[in-house]
């Protein structure tokens, strides 16, 4: 628990991070810095576009997994990276 | 009817003679009137071909005498065979045919009692008779001629006598039937047991024998024809259309919806999840790659599109590389510039194209003295010049003495308030000649009159003066209007201005004053007020108008006094501050909207004189709380004071006084010619001294942000750029204008322009259009240039702003932390102050040259700390420099 935590700290403490999200395989989310509304948002839309994303990769190549994903937009980059039963989001504004 | 009854007779006696059945044979000597032929008789033409082919030539061959020809039966078919439908007696070719004997009787018929010259006997009764009865037929035309010549002799009524027959009725016989044996009767039947015997059919073919069947055939009828007749028609094909319908049930609707919200864990979920393994080898596994993501999102912007933040600076680079003040136009006057020098300008707020100038002598003090009498008689003028017009001034203004500086009141420019040389405040109403600075803006010179365009441009007197001893003691360098978003009251607390008029001026002058002055009517008390106001109402109407001075401020005229008088008493010593210019905060206040019913209308009431009177002075006001009532002050002396214009109450003596200025800096030599604030930034002030100039920020007490060196020329006037935050201009005292760019250069000017031979004296910036920037630069010649700013000066990047202040926030630190290091400094100083005090009773017995020595060592170490934190202030120095450029 403390490693965790203290994982996530060292995350939070980079420049530019707005938020952390962990969220298990059916897009629930389990611990959030953010506020509950914005997470639950988050932890669904990521997690179907997420089972896309990984459903592409492997359909154009069957020994292939997805590793990482990153979505970035105007205002900021959403880091994801998926895992068999989890998935952690963190949000970056990279300008700053 | 003569010639009937013997052919009657005739007929009726040659029948009696020959008790003929039918026939009743005419003589071919009978008279010619004899209308039908009877059927035997074929009445023929004969050509002279066929005549002469038959040898019955018509008077040769058969004559009256001997009509009779009797033709062979062959000889005529032959004749037929030959020439067909063309022979004449084709019409009887079939009784021809027919003709049982074989000559036929043709009859020279020479009375035309047929019709035609030839008739032939048809059959061969006819015939025999008539070549029998010619004997006959000779002595009955004896008898008739006889009964004729007796008849003709006694003519004599017909007597009635029996019906005699003439055979008629044998006629009639002969036509009517009359059964010649009686009728025979039949009857045919079948035999019984022929009656439902049983009936064979059998099959036969139609074309079996002609009788079976009756045919119709059809035939060419040549009596009737039908007429073909052509039509156009046309056959077009469609499918077969049908129409349908449905409706669908209209089922009763219902209002339905749904709520969903998502799912969660309860906090003893997370817990668990959290506290799996699980969880913790995918946070583990998973940590590195995002601060992989994370670092290099920081290191360097991917997604930064190079092309698009390279070229903002350098668009449109093409052609447009002049950056040089190009000169526009200029202006000077022959009669009014002559010898004199512009103290001022500004730029008509509302007309574009408009600038006033005010025109001051140019001499010195003493001069003025000498040549006071002179000067008396000519007035000093403010020049309206239009862009129009280079060669005439639209507008003068005349004023008491020169003025020295002028502004168009902000929400009025019709109105202009000047400070002149003696102090006095002098106001000037041009709304009468408005419409002819308007006019001339279009620069249409033919609309017009030409007579109006006279040499000498309308003159329009000051219509109010302040008293002479009420106002300042000394020339009055700078006068500015009060923005009409607030108001000041008599202790100099703002308050809200609902008229949202400017009507508060405020002074200075170098003899320690800054004045605040109010336009409106003095409020005394309210029971004086109708005196007053009935008084004024009797004073203005017999006092006449002279000069044709609009009366808008006749109440102020030789009575108006300043409501606020701020002194500058100096900090620390005693004596005040000379003031030369200020600047005063921009306050802006938010109001609701007011309705335009609210406003007093503005142009009509001021004919009256009584618009500004009629203003609510500022007893109702409420009082604004964030309004800054601070202002800087450039001295005399090179300062700049930083004071408070409210007013205190000494409790002592129940006077208003004002507070000591809080900040004074003494940083230019000189005189302080400039002070104006960045259009762009509330707190940044531009002061230019005679010899540098430096950037102010508000509320940083320790010195300006940013200092200049000291230039070779004087410094004569310095402006912002309007449209670019680092640029300013400052006139020098060559004649030329330095452009500063704080981006580009802070060491030096970025840009050196010549202007003219004499000191500038003033430098306004306005911009026409966003194509167009002008700057007015006025001389000491008394020359008006209008110089356009070219595009590089004018067009501002998109970060310039953040840039310059980003800018002015690094030399902001750098002054702080210069003063953190210098107070740092200092107490390091103290200190070794104080342990250089302690170490000395400790060691007393050192001789005096010992003492000295170690003095000297101590002062040697001392001074190599000295130079090294001085070398390291340095190099942090010139390392913010470099990173200034």
């Amino acid at each position: 628990m403390a490693k965790v935590e203290e994982t996530l700290k060292r995350i939070q403490s980079q420049k530019g991070v707005q938020g952390i999200i962990i969220v298990n395989a059916e897009g629930i989310p389990i611990k959030s810095t953010l506020d509950n509304s914005s997470t639950v948002q988050y932890a669904a839309h990521i997690q179907q576009l997420l089972m896309k994303a990984r459903s592409m990769v492997r359909e154009v190549d069957p020994q292939n997994d997805l590793t990482f994903l990153r979505v970035r937009s105007k205002k900021n980059e959403i880091m994801i990276a998926p895992d068999k039963d989890y998935f952690l989001i963190v949000i970056q504004n990279p300008t700053e | 009817m003569s010639s009937k009854r013997p052919k009657n007779r005739a007929s009726n006696k040659a029948k009696e003679k020959d008790k003929k059945d039918d026939t009743d044979f005419p003589s071919p000597d009978e008279s010619a009137t004899e209308s039908a032929p009877p059927d035997y008789i074929f009445p023929l033409v004969l050509t002279s071909a066929t005549q002469e082919l038959f040898g019955c030539r018509a008077d040769e061959d058969v004559t009256g005498e001997n009509p009779y020809k009797l033709l062979k039966k062959e000889d005529i078919i032959q004749d037929m065979k030959t020439r067909a439908a063309v022979s004449d007696f084709s019409p009887v070719k079939h009784t021809v045919l027919e003709y049982p004997e074989d000559e036929l009787l043709l009859v020279f018929d020479r009375d035309f009692t047929y019709g035609q010259s030839f008739y032939l006997v048809l059959t061969a009764e006819a015939k025999e008779n008539i070549l029998k009865p010619s004997v006959l037929q000779g002595e009955d035309v004896e008898v008739m001629e006889q009964e004729e010549e007796e008849e003709e002799i006694m003519p004599k009524t017909p007597e009635s006598h029996p019906w005699i027959s003439l055979g008629s009725e044998q006629e009639i016989e002969k036509e009517s039937f009359t059964d010649s044996r009686p009728k025979l009767r039949y009857k045919i039947s079948r035999l019984l047991r022929d009656f439902g015997a049983p009936v064979r059919f059998s099959d036969r073919s139609a074309l079996d024998g002609k009788e079976g069947f009756v045919e119709c055939p059809s035939y060419q009828d040549k009596s009737f024809s039908i007429r073909e007749l052509q039509r156009h028609t046309s056959v077009q094909a469609t499918s077969n259309i049908k129409h349908s319908s449905t409706q669908t049930l209209w089922k009763c609707p219902k209002n339905m919806c749904t709520q969903y919200e998502p799912r969660e864990f309860s906090a003893d979920e997370k817990e668990n999840h959290l506290q799996s393994e699980n969880l913790k080898n995918f946070i583990q596994s998973v940590v590195i790659r995002f601060e992989m993501a994370l670092q290099q999102n920081h290191i360097m912007n991917v997604f930064c599109d190079d092309w698009v933040a390279l070229c903002e600076d350098e668009s449109a680079l093409t052609g447009k590389t002049e950056t040089q003040l190009k000169e526009y136009q200029s202006f000077t006057d022959l009669h009014y510039s002559r010898e004199k020098t512009i103290s001022h300008l500004q730029w008509h707020p509302t007309i574009s194209g408009v600038i006033a100038v005010a025109m001051t002598e140019r001499m010195s003090f003493e001069e003025r003295i000498d040549n006071s009498t002179k000067l008396m008689l000519n007035p000093s003028y403010i020049l309206f010049w239009s862009f129009s017009d280079p060669i005439n001034p639209q507008l003068k203004l005349e004023s008491p003495e020169d003025v020295l500086s002028f502004q168009f009141c902000p929400s009025d420019p019709n109105i202009i308030a000047g400070g002149c040389l003696n102090g006095q405040v002098v106001l000037w109403d041009i709304s009468a000649h408005v419409e002819r600075l308007q006019g001339t803006r279009s620069g249409d010179k033919n609309t017009i009159n030409t007579l109006d365009k006279s040499n000498d441009p309308p003159v329009v007197r000051y219509c109010a003066v302040s008293g002479i001893e009420n106002g300042h003691r000394s020339p009055i360098t700078d006068i500015q209007w009060l923005p009409e978003t607030f108001e000041v009251s008599r202790l100099g607390s703002p308050e809200e201005n609902t008229s949202q008029i400017s009507a508060q001026i405020v002074t200075c002058a170098p003899d320690c004053c800054v004045m605040f002055w109010d336009l409106r009517a003095p409020h005394v008390t309210t029971q004086s007020l109708t005196e007053t106001k009935n008084k004024k109402k009797t004073e203005e109407m017999p006092l006449e108008n002279p000069h044709g001075v609009p009366n808008t401020f006749k109440h102020l005229n030789l009575t108006w006094k300043p409501f606020i008088r701020v002194s500058l008493p100096k900090i620390g010593t005693s004596g005040e501050y000379s003031p030369l210019k200020f600047s005063l905060r921009d306050n802006t206040v938010d109001y609701p909207i007011v309705s335009t019913a609210d406003k007093p209308p503005p142009n009509s009431e001021r004919e009256d004189g009584s618009g500004f009177g009629q203003l609510p002075s500022g007893k109702e006001q409420k009082p604004l709380e964030h309004i800054s009532t601070k202002l800087y002050v450039g001295t005399e002396d090179g300062e700049l004071v930083y004071t408070d214009w409210k007013m205190e109450k000494d409790n002592d003596s129940g006077r208003l006084y004002s507070a000591k200025p809080s900040h004074r800096f003494i940083l230019h030599d000189t005189l302080v010619n400039t002070v104006s604030r960045s259009p762009f930034f509330r707190d940044i002030i531009l002061t230019v001294g005679s010899w540098s100039f430096a950037i102010w920020k508000e509320g940083v007490m320790n010195g300006p942000i940013v200092m200049s060196s000291c230039s070779q020329k004087m410094y004569t006037a310095g402006q912002w750029s309007l449209s670019r935050p680092a640029v300013f201009f400052i006139g020098k005292e060559d004649g030329s204008i330095e452009v500063w760019d704080l981006l580009e250069k802070t060491h030096e000017p970025s840009q050196t322009q010549n202007i003219s031979i004499t000191p500038i004296t003033c430098i306004k910036a306005r911009s026409i259009s966003s194509k167009q920037h002008l700057l007015a630069v006025s001389d000491g010649l008394g020359i008006l240039h209008i110089l356009e700013i070219p595009w590089t000066l004018r067009r501002s990047s998109s970060n310039e702003r953040k840039n310059v202040w980003m800018y002015f926030e690094k030399e902001e630190e750098r002054l702080l932390y210069f003063h953190q290091r210098k107070l740092q400094h200092e107490k390091e100083k103290e200190m070794e102050a104080e342990e250089l005090r302690k170490m000395e009773p400790v060691l007393p017995q050192k001789q005096d040259e010992e003492l000295q020595a170690d003095a000297l060592k101590e002062y040697e170490q001392y001074l190599s700390l000295e130079t090294i934190t001085l070398k390291d202030t340095n190099l942090l120095m010139g390392t913010d420099d470099a990173s200034d450029l």
